[in-house]
């Protein structure tokens, strides 16, 4: 319990850190923000109502205990742009680049772990050598550039995929896996090379382990040492790269929803960035963060739970 | 040296070493020579397939890919060199210092570290851009300012072994002044993984600035960027697919190379890590 306690402590300091990281460099505009959001031609009157619209007429302190006290409710601030709240401007683009993270994930999961497991049992034999250098190669391969050449390959020849656009699970399930597989699959690709290596090191180490000469020795089968001992005690210390591997995954939708002009929360934040939105730019930030926190959060716990002795450490 | 030598076999140094010392020829001929002059625009020799003349062809405008492959390896290497020199000078600073001096400033600096890295991937590099603005110099201070908190992780940890051992205490003992300890008798012998996290970083600067250039929010023309040239490509990947292949190899090679570089000089510096 006190793991969990102190788990918890370390959460809501990080979370206060990330707020105030992010809400400071907001501060340091060079320049008058408001009139880089209204453009040149704006007159005093519109900068004097849009100053008091985002509370930059109240003292620092105030700004930040505004700004935070409503990320907490998840009020996220009003766009510029959209004149709408940016909660509301996420949660409409939510759905696609929540498709496109899990569908991403799974891909690495069902791809890296089999293989990592199968290429551990052939350590340095000569399938196991090249495909340790193609990982090395998939994570130097630019992911965007990965996409375009998906879209050239693919895309372009395989009529199921679709390689712009996004079409909603509700109106054609074949068409959003059509529309998101190749950019899931584009995120996934460096991310297996990742896991795969993890994967492959951890078992190894197993396998290396006292407990696994004890079961071989009573004359199990090597297959049932493999998978009912060595991939189960492996899975633990893998569950912690998941959270890692998330936080990529979101970082990679960004890109990836450009190459394939998908209406995710990534295009929303660079069509932002673009327009100088500042409140929807660090509304988006924030709430992209805050997500991979909690999930890493989460992973840890549940990973104390199936791993008591982290809990007594 | 020597003992890089000896380790010859070392197939991730040869190719590591081939590959960036090709591109650091191509940057410094690029000085003095392109095969045609990197800006010259010509309408009616635009988007032309790779032929005798224009080895990789030539882009939207009519320029030459080559010329401009070659001229994208100083952005490549500039952005690469300002990043890791950012980040490895004040990473070893702030880890150096909260893993020497320990106690609640260690605890202090360390959260703020792993508050920065709670931010993912290039979204922290994305923030300050959208602040300060895009272009070649604030690219790289916000990749730079990114690596910190990684480098940082590494320094503190060799730092805090080391500060225990005997030759730091004797030091200190005879009166030697902290910062000299610190820099000149820990820092050195703490400096493979740093130089191990170096190399890797600049990899991973060269990938966030093509991104960055690729989102239109890092380099802006008429600086010449492999990233940025990578968006142009994408416009004529259906009629013109072979204009995507130069910038997105020359990526990719350069990557790997410093991965490539970074793996064997953890095998060579760390004899555990095999």
């Amino acid at each position: 319990m006190t793991y969990t306690i102190r788990r918890i402590v370390l959460l809501v300091v990080t979370l206060t850190l990330v707020s105030l990281i992010t809400f400071s460099v907001f501060q340091v505009i060079p320049g008058d923000p408001i009139r880089i959001m209204l453009g040149p031609d704006a007159d005093e009157e519109q900068v004097a109502t849009l100053e008091k619209q985002l509370g930059l007429d109240k003292p620092l302190y105030m700004q930040y205990a505004q700004w935070i006290g409503g990320v907490a409710k998840g009020d996220f601030g009003q766009s510029i742009r959209f004149s709408k709240p940016v909660s509301e401007l996420i949660v409409d683009r939510l759905p696609v680049t929540i498709s496109l993270a899990l569908m991403s994930v799974i891909i690495v999961a069902i791809i890296a772990i089999p293989l990592g497991v199968f290429m551990a049992k052939r350590q340095n034999k000569p399938s196991d050598v090249v495909f340790s250098s193609l990982t090395q190669v998939g994570m130097a391969i630019p992911s965007f550039w990965l996409g375009m050449l998906l879209i050239l390959y693919l895309g372009m020849t395989i009529k199921f995929f679709s390689i712009s656009g996004y079409v909603p699970w509700s109106i054609s399930v074949k068409g959003a896996l059509g529309s998101l597989l190749l950019p899931a699959i584009t995120i996934a690709i460096p991310q297996i090379a990742v896991m795969f290596r993890y994967v492959r090191n951890t078992v190894i180490e197993q396998l290396q382990l006292d407990y696994v000469r004890t079961i071989r020795s009573k004359g199990i089968t090597e297959k049932y040492v493999l998978f009912k001992h060595v991939l189960r005690n492996s899975m633990i210390p893998v569950l912690t790269v998941f959270g890692l591997i998330f936080a990529e995954v979101v970082a990679g939708t960004i890109i990836v929803e450009q190459v394939f002009g998908l209406p995710g929360i990534g295009r929303l934040l660079i069509s932002s960035i673009g327009s100088r939105d500042f409140p929807l730019v660090q509304g988006i930030i924030m709430y992209i963060t805050v997500v991979v926190v909690l999930v890493n959060f989460f992973v840890d716990i549940l990973y104390s739970i199936l791993d008591p002795r982290i809990r007594m450490t | 040296m020597k003992s890089l030598l000896k380790r010859g076999k070392n197939i991730n140094l040869i190719i590591g070493l081939l590959i960036l010392s090709t591109f650091l020829i191509m940057m410094l001929m690029s000085f003095f020579y392109t095969p045609h002059d990197v800006n010259a625009m010509n309408i009616a020799n635009k988007i032309k397939a790779p032929n005798s003349v224009h080895w990789f062809g030539t882009d939207e405008f009519g320029r030459d890919i080559f010329s401009r492959i070659m001229q994208g390896t100083r952005t490549a290497f500039f952005i690469g060199t300002v990043a890791v020199t950012i980040g490895i000078t004040l990473g070893t600073l702030i880890g150096g210092v909260a893993g020497y001096v320990g106690g609640w400033l260690d605890e202090i600096i360390m959260r703020i570290m792993d508050a920065l890295m709670a931010f993912p991937g290039i979204i922290l590099a994305l923030m300050l851009i959208a602040v300060f603005g895009p272009g070649m110099v604030n690219t790289s201070i916000a990749l730079g300012l990114m690596s910190i908190p990684g480098i940082a992780r590494i320094a503190r940890s060799g730092f805090i072994q080391h500060k225990e051992f005997e030759y730091v205490l004797s030091s200190k003992l005879i009166g030697v002044k902290p910062f000299k300890i610190m820099f000149q008798h820990i820092l050195p012998n703490v400096s493979s993984p740093l130089i191990v996290a170096a190399s890797i970083n600049f990899a991973a600067a060269m990938l966030a600035e093509a991104g960055l250039s690729y989102l239109g929010l890092g380099v802006q023309p008429p600086d010449p960027s492999w990233g940025r040239m990578l968006r142009d490509s994408q416009s004529y990947l259906a009629t013109a697919p072979w204009y995507t292949f130069a910038p997105g190899i020359a990526i990719t090679f350069m990557v790997l190379g410093f991965y490539m570089l970074s793996n064997a000089i953890r095998d060579i510096t760390d004899p555990r890590s095999n």
